[in-house]
């Protein structure tokens, strides 16, 4: 059908401009882990495995760093555990489809493929039928270039200047998708709240300030959002605000 | 320091773990029965999310306030901040950060 192949197509092409924070992410990680001592095999592979470029760094760190195996891996799960709540937000969306596309897709749902799946779910003008290939294209084609840009890091990071500050390409990446995200004046204060707390708990351990940070982040949209939380709230006279 | 066989557990571990998480709701019927409210609050997951990995990465608590608003990542951050606002590119959002950066880092060695 012309239509998959179309939403697919398009999917690719709604990545390629993330592409450009990806790649040099990408080098940044592979850069990383080989100054950290891990084989190059083990690297590649957790690039394909793992598909998660924040908590790849940080094992690349912890690694360097000689932390225990038991806290290597709970930091980096408890990094992704903002995986979960991609998850129960795109899962509405996903579960009228085959077994096969309801397990191989999360596997694609990384940080930079889950923001652009969710803005094109959310559009409303298209139809949800073939939306998911649209999904799968944009994640197979980060998955792809993250994989190749990891190599890249691998082959030639080591001669890159750390002058160049190519690590900064992270939170680059980061701040292109957050600021589409800041919808209204909810999704603004949740980022805010989130973004404060973050820097505050930034020297809590295993990296749980990011998690916090990122749920009270979520109270605080909700506390903002115009309308009331339950019907059964009193309702109060009060000067309606007309934008 | 780690065998390569201690490595290759840890990187599985970490992969299977996230993409457990990246999995459970979408096969898990019953979970998608939330509360309004949860459901709600799960629209601000990537503004919260992502904010939280970019603010540290930028603001570095230091002694004084000038130490801390004169950071050159904070500074390229903000302007990069602003052009994602203002056209919604990815690339040039990118190329401003670096570049201001770069500009950034050679003024303040002077």
């Amino acid at each position: 059908m012309n239509t998959r192949r179309n939403q697919f197509l398009r999917g690719v092409r709604a990545e390629l401009p993330v592409l450009m924070g990806a790649i040099p992410f990408g080098m940044v990680y592979g850069a990383a882990a080989t100054s950290a001592g891990i084989p190059v095999s083990i690297t590649q592979a957790m690039s394909s495995i793992v598909f998660a470029g924040s908590a790849q760094v940080v094992t690349a760190q912890l690694v360097q760093a000689a932390t225990p195996g038991i806290v290597v891996v709970l930091t980096a799960c408890l990094l992704n555990l903002r995986h979960i709540l991609y998850s129960a937000s795109i899962a509405p969306y996903l579960h009228h489809l085959p077994a096969v596309w309801r397990y191989g897709l999360p596997y694609l749902l990384t940080d930079e493929a889950y923001v652009v799946a969710m803005s094109h779910y959310t559009n409303e003008r298209v139809d949800l039928q073939y939306k998911h290939w649209y999904v799968l294209g944009a994640g197979l084609i980060l998955w792809l270039v993250w994989n190749l840009s990891t190599a890249a890091g691998l082959l030639i990071g080591a001669a890159i200047p750390p002058a160049w500050s190519l690590d900064f390409a992270i939170p680059l990446t980061f701040i292109a998708l957050l600021l589409p995200a800041l919808r209204d004046r909810a999704s603004l204060s949740a980022a805010l709240a989130a973004g404060i707390l973050a820097l505050v708990l930034a020297t809590m351990p295993l990296k749980l300030g990011i998690l916090s940070a990122t749920l009270a982040g979520m109270v605080v949209g909700l506390l903002v959002e115009p309308r009331p939380t339950t019907p059964l709230a009193p309702i109060q006279p009060q000067p309606q605000e007309r934008p | 320091m780690y065998t390569p066989l201690s490595l290759w557990l840890i990187i599985s571990s970490i992969g299977l773990a996230t993409y457990a998480m990246r999995l459970v709701f979408v096969v898990a019927p019953s979970l998608q029965q939330m509360p309004p409210p949860v459901r709600r609050a799960l629209r601000y997951v990537p503004a919260a999310a992502l904010a939280a990995l970019i603010v540290p990465e930028l603001v570095v608590l230091s002694e004084g306030v000038q130490a801390v608003l004169l950071n050159e990542r904070l500074l390229a951050g903000t302007l990069a901040a602003a052009v994602a606002w203002r056209t919604r590119n990815v690339p040039l959002t990118i190329a401003v950060g670096m570049g201001s950066l770069w500009l950034l880092q050679a003024l303040f060695s002077l």
